[in-house]
């Protein structure tokens, strides 16, 4: 211990409450510096331009130039686009798809890689790999698939669902997407569900199956109430992340054909940065903005209501 | 689960179903081993001879080092900014949520996560352009205070868990907040650091909107903006293209076959938090 440290404990020992308020002081100028920081560049990098989008959505603005008010004019004219429309139409179709069939993999992998079985490790890592990937390589690795290896395959096997190129059709494009997404993110759901299903344990089932319940009672009975906190989690982020969707789309089609598969983000990116409508499509974000609160907050409030009412 | 014999219909199905996931970079390694000619036939046999000069030719295309080194960089200040600075920022948070001003700062960071990027998309590449921080250093400035939202989530559980005596008694001995925060804190958080390091590093690493919309220069676009950029001129060059990705994506892949016990109980302790 240094002298000035001892001085310090043998002060503290002769006034105690002096000191106590010193050091109090001195102790939140501390917590200050270390929390402050942080807050003003949050505030400058992220909430600052939220509020200029929010702004400038009320104005003409194109990204440059002189800009004036227009009022509520870019809302309306949002909701009178159709291109807009298709893409909010897309974007939760997509995300609702997707979400029910990664939720439906992952837990049957989950509870797969959860039972006795051999590779376990092994297997638990091939699951996960997708998660460390590049959504947008992956994206460019499946283009190729849909394109030209389903196509030979569907060609030789004489399948004519599969002999052509599926990312080409504006009816089945979307298939493609789902697929991607959900390859990718099967990875993450599956490690969610695997950390709540090795909580349960096993003299549940034990006890379960003594008194006569079948595999299926148990699931329903057992498991499923037991990582229904899981659940909730793996829909409200698997969804929320499915509704920004973008990076897959621009590996795989585009947007393409035409604009049959255009998610809300990727209708921002081109009107905003390509369009020259940065104001019109700032009011589109805000749109999107007020929508995702609502679905979480429904979905937070509908899977919370059945974790309690299991 | 003691005595419980091998379970080897579902062991059979995992393995099936595992194909599914081995397929894609079963066809990119082959691939970016061919010559064009062998793309005419079976696709999905094995290449004849390695055809290493793939590989070269989308080095020289790509600028591959200088790629790799752009996004080697991002990636590993990041993660070190992060580590250090988030960590600090939700301590302060998490000891004194009893205060109003830094329970709204609990709020305010948390409540940021609803906020999603396309709403700030357009503002923030007018504003970094135009104080000269569309570039690397920008970028990373932009990740780290992006993290604070999420992590300030996974931090503070782990943080209030952590008895107060310990700190109590640093404190005792004479250590100021500051020092107790690196001293005894910081090194207690290290399970949690490094989950919030393998995340941020994915994140930092694979990400591709982030680096399209603010770097404008083509000279420091990272690895998922340059396989993007060269799309069209990898035209149907597809042992160019594989090549190129599989590049992309190996030392990712690489970091995972070395740490891949680590790296899924730290995903895995960040999601129970």
């Amino acid at each position: 211990m240094t002298d000035k440290a001892m001085k310090a404990k043998v002060r503290t020992a002769r006034l105690p409450l002096q000191n106590k308020r010193a050091s109090l002081s001195k102790e939140s100028n501390v917590f200050l510096f270390m929390a402050v920081p942080g807050f003003i560049l949050f505030f400058i990098f992220h909430t600052y331009p939220a509020l200029q989008g929010i702004f400038y959505s009320f104005t003409d603005w194109k990204g440059y130039g002189d800009w004036s008010f227009v009022g509520i004019k870019n809302y309306l004219n949002v909701f009178k686009d159709a291109r807009a429309l298709d893409a909010y139409i897309f974007t939760f179709q997509f995300a609702v798809l997707s979400t029910i069939i990664v939720n439906i993999i992952s837990m049957l992998i989950a509870l797969g890689l959860n039972a006795k079985i051999k590779f376990q490790k092994t297997l638990r890592a091939i699951f996960f790999l997708p998660f460390i990937l590049s959504i947008l390589i992956v994206g460019f690795i499946f283009n190729f698939i849909f394109s030209h290896l389903l196509p030979t395959l569907g060609q030789n096997l004489g399948i004519e669902l599969l002999s052509k190129n599926i990312l080409g059709d504006p009816d089945l494009a979307w298939i493609g997407i789902v697929v991607v997404a959900v390859w990718q993110a099967v990875a993450f759901n599956t490690i969610l569900y695997l950390a709540g299903l090795v909580t349960i344990t096993e003299d549940l089932y034990e006890a379960a199956s003594i008194d006569g319940a079948g595999r299926w009672t148990q699931f329903w009975k057992i498991t499923f109430p037991l990582i229904a906190p899981f659940f909730t989690i793996n829909m409200v982020l698997a969804m929320k992340g499915f509704l920004m969707v973008f990076d897959q789309i621009v590996a795989l089609t585009g947007g393409g054909p035409g604009t049959s598969t255009e998610s809300i983000s990727l209708l921002i990116y081109r009107g905003g940065f390509e369009g020259g409508q940065f104001a019109y499509q700032s009011a589109n974000a805000v749109i999107y903005f007020v929508v995702i609160v609502i679905i979480s907050i429904i979905q937070l409030k509908v899977l919370e209501r059945r974790e309690a009412g299991n | 689960m003691i005595g419980k014999k091998t379970n080897w219909p579902v062991t059979v199905l995992l393995m099936l179903a595992s194909l599914c996931v081995l397929l894609p970079f079963y066809l990119t390694i082959t691939i970016a081993l061919k010559t064009p000619q062998e793309m005419a036939g079976n696709l999905l046999a094995l290449p004849q001879t390695w055809e290493f000069e793939n590989f070269s030719r989308a080095i020289e295309m790509t600028n591959f080092f200088n790629a790799f080194g752009n996004s080697a960089f991002v990636t590993i200040f990041v993660v070190v900014f992060t580590v250090l600075t988030n960590s600090m920022v939700a301590y302060a948070i998490a000891r004194n949520m009893h205060k109003k001003f830094y329970k709204f700062l609990f709020y305010y960071f948390v409540s940021a996560m609803f906020i999603p990027f396309p709403i700030i998309m357009l503002p923030i590449v007018n504003q970094t352009s135009a104080w000269g921080m569309d570039n690397l250093a920008g970028l990373i400035v932009l990740y780290v205070v992006y993290n604070l939202s999420f992590n300030m989530f996974i931090y503070i559980g782990y943080i209030r868990s952590i008895p107060k005596e310990l700190e109590e008694a640093a404190i005792m001995d004479g250590a100021s907040t500051w020092g107790v925060f690196w001293k005894v804190i910081f090194p207690l958080l290290a399970p949690m650091n490094a989950t919030v390091a393998i995340l941020t590093c994915l994140g930092a690493w694979n990400d591709f909107l982030l680096p399209l919309v603010i770097v404008s220069d083509r000279d420091l676009a990272t690895l998922p903006v340059v396989q993007y950029v060269f799309q069209s001129q990898f035209s149907t060059d597809y042992n160019l293209a594989f090549a190129s990705y599989l590049m992309a994506l190996a030392p990712m892949i690489i970091v995972y076959v070395l740490a891949q016990k680590w790296i899924i109980s730290g995903v895995m302790r960040g999601s129970i938090k």
